[in-house]
């Protein structure tokens, strides 16, 4: 299908986008790579009057280290992110993770603060945000605020984000001395996952993050389980996800999935730990 | 800052396989949309319109986009290639086209020009790739008819004549 009619507004500064949002409040979207967004327009789930187009305000594609955080603009596409020579360093789980969103043609595109922003509950950037302790830096005319990823995402494709706000970056912890697994299972390679697990392997004990599964991503912290401890943990942890039956799969493949890959990502991130 | 209204049309100008173009959009038109009915260029075929199918698939400032995913008015000043540059010159196809061809990579054709602007983008920044790379940008594209089989040694048989004329140049210039 096509989208609906809607003013298009190329801004050229963040205060110009800023403004614009503060104007038209709930009838603006903001656009950068247009992966998701642009999906929903043809479709006409999203039907804003005004659409404020990001990606020429300059500087707003860097990726930088700041106090021990990397850094990601909301102009950072994911083809850029995963390039970058020092992601397997700094963000492993990121490197790992990134591979796995779309295709090489949307990624090419998509942007990784889009990603979070439109919350999609498979989706592998909001799970390694919520993983990682990540945040979410916002900005609108008024002020500038940081929230945590876990408070940001509120549910399906909901976020904590007011209609004049827009997603400015998003941080990512550098934690060194961990190891990292991950794994999805979809129908095809880069469709929606039918459930994803990020784990990360520290010196106190391990976490373990699901996407695919609730409405949106979810983190459990454990000590260091094993054996049929660890079994009794992963269990209860996907039956706590409230799995639901659809089209693409049963619930209770999904809870088979949680315990399966979700060992399989924990062993992973053990082997990998400094 | 300029805001272009949704029921007007706006003039859209870039550059189109090496030449400058011009058309006028509504802020809603999509790229795809633009360079058929526009441009008449409709090489670019459109499937699915979410983005799934990449049968849509250009490249815009060099990198690979689904048309279907982008808006006339976003590209804007770009560089934008589609299936219709590919070839050299009239009546001559590419190499890789030229490997499509041999090796029955297309059966409908409906997928195709897609696929081309992705495998051709791929092979300039991977002249080697093994067989598992190229399955997995192939994943972002469906087709229909061929069992992706045909495709595949299409493209693998076009990265090895590429590699090796880019070798011969090399020693060319020697």
């Amino acid at each position: 299908m096509k989208p609906a009619a809607f003013d298009y507004v190329r801004a050229d500064t963040f205060d110009e986008a800023l403004a614009t949002l503060a104007a038209e409040g709930g009838d603006a979207r903001v656009i950068a790579g247009g992966q998701s967004l642009m999906a929903m327009l043809n479709m006409r789930l999203a039907r804003p009057k005004v659409l404020v187009d990001i990606m020429r305000i300059g500087d707003l594609d860097r990726i930088s280290e700041e106090r021990g955080r990397i850094v990601v603009g909301a102009g950072v596409r994911q083809a850029k992110l995963l390039a970058w020579s020092e992601l397997a360093a700094k963000l492993p789980l990121v490197a790992l993770a990134l591979p796995w969103t779309g295709h090489e043609q949307t990624r090419s595109r998509g942007t990784i603060c889009g990603s979070v922003a439109h919350a999609d509950p498979s989706a592998e950037t909001p799970l390694c945000l919520i993983a990682l302790d990540g945040e979410v830096h916002l900005r609108s005319a008024r002020r500038q605020r940081v929230v945590a990823a876990k408070d940001y995402i509120t549910g399906m494709m909901s976020t904590a984000r007011q209609d004049d706000e827009m997603i400015e970056a998003v941080s990512f912890p550098i934690r060194a001395g961990s190891g990292y697994g991950f794994r999805e299972v979809a129908r095809r390679h880069g469709d929606f996952a039918i459930a994803a697990c990020a784990a990360i392997a520290g010196a106190n004990g391990i976490r373990l993050a699901v996407a695919g599964v609730a409405d949106k991503p979810e983190a459990r912290d454990w000590p260091d389980l094993d054996g049929s401890a660890l079994d009794d943990a992963l269990n209860a942890f996907a039956y706590e996800l409230d799995a639901r039956d659809d089209i693409h799969a049963t619930a209770r493949y999904r809870r088979d999935l949680v315990r399966q890959i979700g060992r399989e990502v924990i062993m992973e991130a053990r082997r990998c730990r400094a | 800052m300029p805001r272009l209204t949704a029921t007007q049309r706006h003039v859209v100008r870039f550059r189109l396989n090496g030449r400058s173009v011009e058309g006028t959009a509504e802020p809603r038109m999509q790229l795809a949309d633009f360079l058929r009915h526009e441009l008449g260029a409709t090489g670019t075929h459109v499937g699915c319109e979410h983005g799934v199918c990449g049968a849509c698939t250009v490249t815009v400032d060099g990198m690979l986009a689904r048309s279907c995913l982008t808006l006339a008015v976003q590209v804007d000043g770009c560089d934008v290639r589609t299936v219709e540059g590919l070839a050299p010159e009239q009546g001559r196809l590419s190499i890789l086209q030229a490997a499509f061809r041999r090796h029955h990579g297309l059966q409908c054709g409906f997928c195709t020009p897609g696929i081309l602007m992705s495998l051709d983008r791929y092979l300039r920044s991977n002249p080697s790739p093994t067989e598992g790379q190229l399955r997995e940008l192939l994943s972002g594209h469906l087709c229909r008819c061929t069992g992706y089989t045909p495709i595949i040694r299409a493209a693998m048989e076009a990265a090895a004549m590429l590699a090796s004329a880019t070798q011969q140049e090399d020693h060319a210039h020697v």
